[in-house]
């Protein structure tokens, strides 16, 4: 078991330290950092001065482990558009991403999976039927056109719910946080929901075509055979093979909400990390770019090694220390 | 009367090139303690039986007439709650395989414990002494230890005897064991056999025990009942069914076991091989194969008649002729 933990965490490890060459590489290909940094009449001589002081002369892997060094510590230099550090800047855009995604996810299992206990137990229902068709078009339908037509639906014509923005927030410390204000909730409903229906509709789909699979085992008949109650073959024997394959998908798409968050927060303004990132490709921000890039995948990273290890908790087969069976044979 | 009785049982399968008959008006009676083996090929309707009585049949199939009685009381149009509390509390059911029977994420004395509260009113601490007497019982090893285990930690025969305690813990008054041993080694099937028999025999709990293996039939049972195409062909004590089959299927199920003794002879083979549920011939379903076949079994359909102790599906018997 550590051993499996140690080698999951490794592997962990190396993946950042790919990432964070890549988004090293980016300093060097998007042009020339002094550029950005001197002004435009500066002569070559400062700029061989300027190059000198941010130790770009050195060779490139000392470069790169400067580079490693500074953001294990969360130094990602200064945003070359708003001259503040980009770590700041990303900590005071990060709980507005963080809230929208995790209201975001908790909607998608919250509906997700009781539609798809739902469908597969009454697969010929008329609900059920509905249910599918809708689900169908939740996951073909582009979420900003799903956006769009959100707000034109909520905001323009019936006018419920605002249209963009956090509404107000109430600080805790470096957090700022929309959970507590009435305008700030409200503000979070539209575009979570946006967020949400493609995972919402994948997981509903997923929940449903698996737990049908587990119906048809022969687990699954034997407890019938036992005269087990219903409610204990669907929601503890079924429900808990079926939330396996959940648990990975829900751990990549979670990664993805993240990602997606980005389209989300355009559509919305919504003032996350995501509208950070679109406005420093907007103005060739490298540094801004690369902390999220980095960022990004930490936390992709982070959750994928944590469902691998959550796996080991739902799935008694997996756990490695396995007892070998006595009396093998009999 | 008897504990079980099965009267004119028809299961039907609907299919898009017409209704398939799975099993076709099949009579029989289990008494209370008493192991009726149930015989007959792949496909002949011996497991279709067992999960009819059970009310295991997987859609699209359906009882499609006759009646299954327990007590005398109707139990084959139960639903719902009705049927829950027959299954497992009257009646428990064996599974073919028992590396797949058991759910791979509960540990043997969740599973063990979740049975026994659900048909007796006991403690989880009560259930959960209970349990640990009963892997005891089933002869696993340092049960205390072993009930906390998950089925993936068992061995073949050890899931087998698990999934046998399971069957029994909520004291049945039969069981249904559907191939029991098929899926385990040989070495293990007699084992298996012999606890199965010792553990009804202790609580007088009755057997139907579907198998295709005669050995096994003439250990256990008191009765057989052998199926071909969906229909009873013969039904009788073990030792008439065994050494004076009645019906010619019987005889030669019967001549092709290899047996060990002075004068090895040539074992017989019925010749060709049970037509499918879709192309049963009129008449008697044996008549392609048949050595004793005349004109009326390519016409009239044999119903049961008396003989000896048992009965026999054959026109070659007075009072089969319908």
């Amino acid at each position: 078991m550590p051993l499996f933990i140690l080698r999951r965490v490794l592997q962990a490890v190396m993946v950042m330290l790919t990432v964070a060459f890549i988004a090293f590489l980016m300093f060097r290909f998007l042009g020339d950092p002094v550029n950005s940094i001197v002004s435009q009449d500066a002569t070559q001589v400062e700029r061989e001065q300027v190059r000198e002081r941010l130790g770009l002369d050195d060779p490139l892997l000392v470069q790169y482990g400067r580079f490693v060094v500074d953001a294990a510590r969360g130094d990602f230099g200064m945003s070359y558009r708003n001259a503040r550090p980009v770590s700041a800047l990303l900590a005071e855009r990060f709980p507005a991403t963080a809230e929208l995604v995790l209201v975001a996810a908790l909607m998608s299992l919250a509906i997700g999976i009781p539609f798809g206990i739902y469908t597969a137990l009454r697969p010929r229902g008329v609900l059920s039927q509905a249910l599918q068709i809708v689900s169908l078009i939740g996951i073909s339908l582009p979420t900003f056109v799903t956006g769009i037509l959100l707000i034109l639906c909520f905001s323009v014509w019936l006018g419920w719910l605002p249209s963009f923005g956090r509404g107000e927030v109430v600080d805790i410390g470096w957090w700022s946080t929309g959970f507590l204000t009435a305008s700030g909730l409200k503000a979070l409903i539209l575009p979570s929901f946006m967020l949400c229906i493609f995972q919402l509709t994948l997981i509903m789909r997923l929940v449903r075509a698996e737990m049908l699979e587990v119906m048809r085992t022969d687990y699954i008949k034997f407890a019938r055979a036992r005269g087990l109650k219903a409610r204990a073959i669907n929601f503890r024997h079924a429900l808990k093979n079926t939330l396996i394959p959940v648990v990975t998908i829900f751990g990549l798409q979670l990664g993805g909400l993240i990602a997606f968050a980005i389209i989300t927060e355009t559509v919305f303004q919504w003032p996350g990390m995501g509208a950070l990132f679109i406005q420093a490709v907007n103005f060739t921000d490298v540094p801004v770019m690369a902390a999220y890039l980095v960022l990004v995948s930490l936390i992709f990273v982070v959750i994928n090694t944590s469902v691998d290890l959550l796996y080991n908790v739902i799935d008694p087969r997996l756990r490695t220390e396995r007892k070998p069976a006595t009396n093998a044979g009999i | 009367m008897a504990l079980l009785e099965v009267d004119r049982l028809r299961v039907e399968f609907p299919t898009r090139n017409g209704t398939l008959t799975a099993v076709d008006d099949v009579s029989f009676t289990v008494e209370e303690g008493e192991v009726l083996g149930l015989v007959g090929e792949s496909g002949a309707g011996k497991s279709m039986t067992g999960a009819a009585i059970i009310g295991l049949i997987e859609p699209p199939g359906h009882i499609a007439g006759g009646e299954i009685r327990l007590d005398g009381g109707r139990i084959d149009a139960l639903r719902g709650e009705a049927l829950r509390k027959v299954r497992g509390k009257q009646i428990g059911a064996i599974f073919q395989d028992p590396l797949t029977s058991l759910n791979p994420l509960f540990t043997v004395g969740d599973q063990l414990v979740e049975t026994i509260r659900t048909h007796l009113p006991l403690s989880v601490a009560e259930a959960r002494r209970r349990a640990v007497d009963w892997l005891a019982e089933v002869g696993i090893p340092a049960p205390d230890k072993r009930i906390d285990q998950y089925p993936h930690q068992f061995s073949g025969g050890m899931r087998q005897r698990v999934v046998i305690a399971l069957a029994l813990c909520a004291e049945p008054r039969l069981i249904i064991a559907d191939e029991p041993t098929t899926a385990l080694d040989v070495s293990v099937q007699a084992q298996i056999i012999a606890l199965l028999k010792k553990l009804c025999r202790e609580r007088n709990a009755a057997v139907i025990l579907v198998t295709h293996d005669m050995g096994v039939i003439a250990e256990t049972a008191d009765r057989v009942a052998v199926m071909y195409a969906g229909r009873l062909a013969e039904i009788g004590p073990v030792k008439q069914v065994l050494e004076k089959p009645n019906h010619p299927y019987t005889a030669g199920l019967m001549g092709s076991i290899p047996r060990i003794g002075p004068r090895p002879e040539r074992l017989i083979q019925i010749a060709g091989s049970m037509p499918r549920l879709s192309d049963i011939p009129a008449g008697c379903a044996f008549n392609p194969r048949c050595t004793r076949v005349f004109a009326d079994c390519h016409v009239h359909r044999p119903r049961l008649a008396a003989s000896g102790d048992g009965a026999v599906a054959c026109l070659h018997y007075e009072g089969a002729r319908p």
